[in-house]
């Protein structure tokens, strides 16, 4: 039988329905049980399919770029697609910002948007808007769909394409009158495909000989990785640590593959780049092999292209083809997902009978912890102010043994969170790392309390980034979810505040906020917990005063106002260039023109 | 194939960063790319290619398999060898691109051109231009006392020629087709 056929065969036995009543059924066979929306005039029949269907929940943000984040923390933090509902117009661009966040570090969403009836498209009616125009190029796929007999078959599609190979967004404009329309449903087996979505995952084994070839011979090997690990599943975490036992490498890591390994391991070397740990960033510069896993060489990673590690031959094992050779020449590209490479590199290392010589690589070890011994977080403590790196590092200290997640907004925060609080395990750090998005930690967080009910979520973020998504407070009163929000409030822009000073000439335009809300006014006009601390002295005690509390808190943690975030790669230089805090204090000096160019 | 040398600028593909480089060579290349045949996928090729600011010298499109819903895409691009492969696994990257083939890089690629071509004058220029249209083995599809319209199909480099020879003698106006292309023996893309 042809799959036309089947199709025809199956059409025949299946269950008549309208397509808001195949949107849901498709999201229940799907397995998903939470979506994130704000409904609206053009998705009115899925949401009164919803009235009834008591096996999906809901969650109301008060704006859709708030449900994007929110389903990019669902998703980031159990492994599962993250799925939003909003409707035509305003809905859908609303939610474009998270829809290229998801799409730059690669999550895996499924966006429905409602659309005006077909019969209305290009007329520029009321809240209609060209959807898969605009979200084209930001998207891994998108589809308006003009005949409920393709609804099913797209439904499925979107979820396949969005889980597998590099995960990414991808979008479902669905017409009103598509919506209203009745049609066949078809479940996920029955729905063909006439052209399957199917990416490579599996490695070329040529490839795997090469690469444990090279490793075995180094004499300076470093593993360098990124969310593509934590996005292969937890066994690609659990598989890097037995190769990194395997191979005796010491091990670095993007910003988004925080908590693939272990940072109590004696192996870890912290993160790298721009603001990253000394001894990651000098031991990049000076490997004799590196192995890139499930990372792309951003430039916030590379430093300057043509000084990054010089004298190094480089593997890169990525699930997407176009990252390997994009920004760097390797000498070995593995197209695979990081969890099967991983397993294939193992099974090669132990069936060639590969023994890492602790003696052979300790001179490196001993260069490491050279590099290790220049404590480059080191920052000048204070008994008066509450230094924002103290605060995380108290922070760290104080949720130690609970069970916790963390989401960040963008900023010096960030940065401060990634290098003073520590993973041991994968998905439990949320960041918006690629498209740098202000606002992301709140609803983020809210996403990772609603998979994780039980569980600690704090979003660590500054007083700009959580203005942007403030309202999302009103979210988490109505759902009883009691995210912590850690504000290092320094009333500055921080990180735009240490770029005009260090490359601006000290010309603060436009990054002091004049006027702030009270914090903890704030949380309490929502119905939350506001707290405030203002010494280092009281920290402590606030900090589980945040923590006891059964409610959202907002946390105004006032902090140094002008402290500014190191280590750093100054723009333009090299990861062996890397500046300490207590090496310059004019960083300004050390950046020449063409590096201020640069972002 | 043209190769052209240009100096590599601070708009070095792939880096934030400026980097001093030996010039780089530049290649023309052409892709042929099956693709399904849905509403907005010439956009996401074009899409592709001005967001990543790769170059775009001719571009032909049609629906070519009614049944398969497929259209082919015919693209001339020119860039360095690895901006090349880069273009090519971000082709192959979309979900909408069935095949990609890198046709001036294949050895059995054929690359075919259609011209029209309206050149106006009178007396000897009129009588040269009618010559070397039968040389290049162009038709007259259209003629006035002082003009006439050819239609000449080949290579692209034939076309240039062509071109050249036809301006001294009065082209006023020039429609191409952009190059289509496909692979010499039995096998199919």
């Amino acid at each position: 039988m042809t799959a036309h056929q089947t199709q025809k065969t199956a059409e025949a036995s299946a269950e008549i329905m309208t397509g808001a009543e195949i949107v849901v059924r498709a999201l229940i066979d799907q397995g998903v049980d939470t979506l994130f929306g704000y409904p609206g005039g053009a998705v009115l029949p899925i949401y009164d399919a919803l009235f009834h269907e008591p096996r999906l929940r809901h969650v109301l943000v008060r704006h859709e770029q708030g449900a994007t984040h929110a389903a990019e923390g669902y998703a980031r933090s159990t492994g599962k697609p993250g799925v939003v509902l909003v409707t035509s117009g305003p809905g859908a661009t609303n939610a474009v910002t998270g829809i290229v966040d998801a799409l730059m570090d690669s999550i895996p969403l499924v966006v429905i948007t409602g659309q005006v009836p077909t019969h209305l498209i290009g007329s520029d009616a009321f809240q209609e808007a060209d959807t898969v125009g605009i979200t084209r190029s930001c998207t891994k796929h998108n589809y308006l769909v003009k005949r409920v007999e393709d609804l099913p078959r797209v439904m499925h599609e979107a979820f396949q394409i969005a889980t597998s190979g590099r995960p990414g967004p991808v979008v479902v404009d669905i017409p009103k009158d598509i919506q209203f329309a009745k049609g066949a449903y078809l479940g996920p087996k029955a729905a063909v495909s006439p052209h399957p979505y199917a990416p490579r995952t599996k490695a070329d084994p040529a490839r795997i000989r090469e690469a444990v070839e090279l490793i075995a011979r180094a004499k300076r090997p470093i593993l360098y990785t990124g969310g593509g690990v934590i996005n292969a599943g937890p066994r690609a975490s659990a598989l890097l640590r037995e190769f990194a036992a395997l191979t005796q490498a010491p091990v670095t890591s993007t910003l988004m593959g925080l908590g693939a390994f272990p940072a109590s391991d004696p192996a870890w070397l912290g993160m790298l780049g721009m603001h990253g740990a000394f001894e990651a960033n000098h031991a990049m510069h000076g490997c004799d092999v590196m192995v890139c896993l499930g990372a792309r060489f951003d430039d916030r990673v590379t430093g300057r292209l043509d000084a990054f590690s010089p004298g190094s031959k480089k593997i890169h094992i990525d699930i997407d083809p176009s990252s390997i050779n994009k920004n760097v020449r390797v000498d070995v590209g593995v197209v695979g997902d990081a969890a099967s490479v991983l397993e294939d590199l193992i099974a090669v290392w132990k069936a060639q009978g590969r023994k890492a010589s602790s003696e052979a690589l300790a001179p490196w070890w001993a260069q490491i912890d050279g590099w290790r011994a220049r404590k480059g977080f080191r920052y000048r403590p204070s008994q008066s102010v509450i230094k924002p790196q103290y605060a995380i590092e108290r922070l760290y200290a104080l949720t130690r043994e609970r069970d916790v997640y963390i989401t960040t907004e963008v900023g010096q925060h960030q940065m401060w969170a990634a290098q003073f609080f520590h993973f041991d395990q994968p998905n439990r750090w949320m960041t918006s790392g690629g498209l740098g998005t202000m606002g992301y930690g709140l609803p983020a967080a809210i996403g990772v309390q609603i998979a994780h009910p039980d569980s600690l979520v704090i979003d660590i973020a500054g007083e700009a980034s959580i203005q942007m998504m403030t309202q999302e407070m009103a979210t988490a009163i109505q759902y009883d979810l009691p995210v912590k929000v850690f504000i290092l409030n320094n009333e500055w822009m921080g990180m735009v505040r240490q770029w005009q000073q260090l490359l601006h000439g000290e010309r603060y335009s436009h990054t002091y906020s004049e006027s702030l809300p009270d914090f903890v006014k704030l949380a309490e006009a929502y119905g939350g917990v506001g707290i405030r601390a203002e010494t280092p002295d009281e920290l402590d005690g606030k900090i589980l005063e945040m923590l006891a509390s059964p409610k959202p808190v907002l946390f105004d943690c006032r902090v140094e106002k002008t402290e500014n975030c190191l280590p750093m790669i100054p723009s333009g230089k090299a990861h062996n260039e890397m500046i300490l805090a207590d090496e310059v204090e004019d960083i300004g000096a050390v950046i020449d023109e063409a590096g201020r160019r640069l972002v | 194939m043209t190769d052209d040398t240009v100096p590599a600028t601070s708009d070095q593909p792939g880096s934030a960063y400026f980097m001093d480089h030996a010039p780089v060579r530049n290649e023309r290349a052409t892709f042929a790319i099956v693709v399904d045949n849905e509403p907005g996928v010439l956009h996401r090729v074009v899409g592709l290619f001005a967001a990543r600011g790769y170059n775009i010298e001719s571009l032909t499109v049609a629906e070519t398999d009614r049944r398969a819903h497929t259209s082919r895409i015919t693209i001339v691009t020119s860039g360095t060898h690895e901006v090349l492969d880069q273009i090519r696994a971000q082709l192959e990257k979309m979900v909408s691109a069935r095949e990609v083939r890198d046709v001036t890089r294949d050895p059995l690629g054929v690359e075919r051109e259609l011209a029209l071509v309206k050149v106006r004058g009178v007396g000897a220029d009129r009588v040269e231009a009618l010559r070397v249209s039968d040389i290049f083995r162009a038709k007259v599809i259209d003629t006035t006392h002082e003009s006439f319209v050819f239609e000449v199909t080949g290579a692209p480099s034939k076309i240039d020629k062509f071109i050249d020879l036809m301006r001294p003698l009065g082209l006023v106006e020039l429609s191409r087709t952009g190059v289509l292309s496909i692979s010499r023996g039995a096998v199919e893309l």
